[in-house]
């Protein structure tokens, strides 16, 4: 076997850039800077204004925050300055939140890939569901009420099935996306289904899969609000009700402004989780070789 | 010398036909009759568009033909079976990308087998193609002809019989190539496979195989079944240089070149339904 040693040198070049990392944290820094001054000019202007204006309904940012302080973070140290409001108002709201958008999310996959994976179920089934993915889920509230009652299985219900739409079209999108020849590949070595499942279709699903998972997740703190102003009153969406209609109006934007906190925070984990699990789709699209 | 005098046939095909239904019916393969004997190194080269791959898939059981039966070991290919594999020319969309090297290979072993077992299959394949150090890698790390090593070991520590490969080396360039020819020259006498060989490359044809079968273009049939008698072991440079391999690749050459000059619809070699012996 004749050999070439130069042949060896262009497969170097080609591991993974680490020349390339400090332009683009310093381009990190730089983008988060800018989005930050944003924020807090905006927050600047509302504090003025609101000073200015003086009005009832538009309490300064500040008051706000105080509000906000005195509300949820002025508990003992032992329970990490959380206080019990945190645990009757915010918690069963996030649980809620949780169990709706993880049964979508389980519901939404398995069947997504059920009528992905199979002709004849979708052109049965997908009618249906663009019909029903096209009500608004608020409207469905009265028939919840009526089928679960007020409490926590009617606002899981309704989360769930407001979510469950942009997962289980988005996983029918990826699994009817996955490449042939991995699939052939699958069948050459006799993969059975699990290993097909797991091994290719859900993960050449995955990026799809969590495009729609970060869209419910939106989706999901807008309807745990709105299933919260009805029922048996309690949670977030209560605070914010209760407070509008006694006149508590820093309350009332202290809730708002929780409401925006928890979703960015929340939509941040579930980035960060899937730039972790997907890591692999970002790699190869870069194309390094 | 000849290695179909003094080995027993481990695939058979026999009036493989295969038609593409649709409006226009467009028939890929004409008829081929052709063996693949044990343990030896079959290429099979044509002109573009000459219905290799669709033969291809055929064979692996990965599509059902319209006409003929294909035997492997004497059994009916029905659907993939197990003693075989097969080497896609499109590496980068037959290796997964969210496992790494390593975790591609050792996906096709079974789920029953011992970690250690299983981690000595990975090492011994992953050594054997040269990319022992890399198995922590993600293919697309990697250089093209290295993902194509990839490709190979997994299909080697799958441990099949017969490996089919589909112009594994068309998309890499001629360095690449030449030592990926080497290699496969290597792993064969490591793992004493049997490997049919799709190509369009004449040259490489010759180089690697026992027997070349010179395909006509669609719908495909077999032109000539050439031995080829040169010495083994073969080297990129003393080998091609052998008055032998000149006159081989050259005699190739002329066929197929004959064979593009072919109107379409003029097959002399067939007959309307394939049936004919």
């Amino acid at each position: 076997m004749t050999i070439r040693p130069t042949q060896q040198a262009p497969a170097d070049t080609s591991w993974v850039g680490v020349a390339r990392r400090p332009r683009r944290d310093f381009r990190r820094v730089r983008e988060f800077a800018i989005r930050w001054g944003v924020l807090i000019a905006l927050g600047i202007v509302w504090e003025v204004a609101a000073r200015l204006a003086g009005s009832l309904f538009f309490p300064p940012l500040s008051r706000v925050i105080e509000r906000f302080v005195e509300l949820w973070l002025s508990g003992p140290p032992s329970s990490l300055f959380f206080t019990e409001a945190v645990a009757t108002n915010i918690l069963p709201s996030l649980l809620r939140m949780a169990s709706g958008w993880s049964i979508a999310v389980v519901l939404g996959v398995l069947l997504g890939v059920a009528i992905g994976r199979s002709r004849v179920l979708g052109d049965f089934v997908e009618p249906i569901v663009h019909f029903v993915r096209a009500i608004p889920p608020p409207a469905l509230i009265p028939i919840f009420l009526i089928l679960l009652g007020f409490g926590t299985e009617m606002r899981v219900s309704l989360i769930a099935f407001a979510v469950i739409w942009p997962v289980l079209l988005n996983t029918i999108d990826g699994v009817r996306s996955v490449e042939t020849l991995h699939l052939d590949t699958g069948r050459i070595f006799h993969f059975d289904r699990r290993k097909v499942f797991f091994g290719v279709v859900l993960p050449s699903a995955a990026p799809k899969i969590f495009a729609g998972m970060r869209v419910s997740l939106s989706v999901a703190i807008i309807i745990m609000v709105i299933s919260e102003m009805v029922g048996r009153p309690d949670g977030i969406g209560n605070v914010i009700l209760g407070a509008q209609r006694t006149y508590r109006m820093a309350d009332m934007w202290a809730g708002i402004l929780l409401l925006g906190i928890l979703g960015y925070v929340l939509n941040a984990l579930l980035a960060l989780v899937e730039s972790r699990v997907t890591r692999w789709h970002r790699g190869s699209r870069e194309g390094v070789s | 010398m000849s290695v179909a005098t003094t080995a027993t046939d481990l695939l058979t095909i026999e009036g493989l036909g295969h038609v593409y239904d649709g409006k226009q019916p467009f028939e890929a393969i004409g008829r081929l009759d052709f063996t693949v004997p044990e343990g030896s190194f079959v290429s099979i080269v044509g002109p573009s568009g000459c219905g290799k791959t669709t033969m291809l898939r055929c064979l692996s059981g990965l599509m059902k033909p319209t006409r003929g039966t294909v035997y492997l070991g004497g059994e009916p290919v029905t659907g993939v079976p197990r003693d075989l594999a097969l080497v896609f020319q499109d590496y980068s969309r037959s290796l997964f990308p969210w496992r790494t090297v390593a975790g591609n290979v050792a996906y096709v072993l079974p789920r029953s087998m011992p970690k250690e077992e299983r981690a000595a299959r990975v090492a011994e394949s992953l050594e054997a193609v040269g990319l022992g150090a890399a198995g922590d890698k993600y293919p697309w790390q990697l250089s093209g002809g290295m993902q194509q090593r990839v490709a190979i070991a997994r299909a080697l520590a799958y441990r099949p019989k017969i490996l089919l490969m589909d112009e594994p080396f068309a998309s890499v360039d001629a360095q690449t190539r030449a030592e990926l020819e080497d290699l496969m020259l290597a792993v064969r006498e490591q793992f004493g496979m049997t490997i049919l060989f799709v190509t369009h490359d004449i040259d490489e044809s010759v180089y690697l195989a026992d027997r070349v079968l010179v395909l006509s273009k669609s719908p495909s049939t077999i032109v000539a079944t050439i031995d080829v008698d040169l010495p083994r072991p073969r080297d990129q440079v003393s080998t091609r240089e052998l008055d032998a391999f000149v006159h081989l690749r050259s005699d190739i050459a002329r066929m197929i070149r004959d064979q593009s000059m072919r109107k379409p619809g003029t097959t002399p070699v067939l007959d309307e339904g394939g049936t004919a012996s």
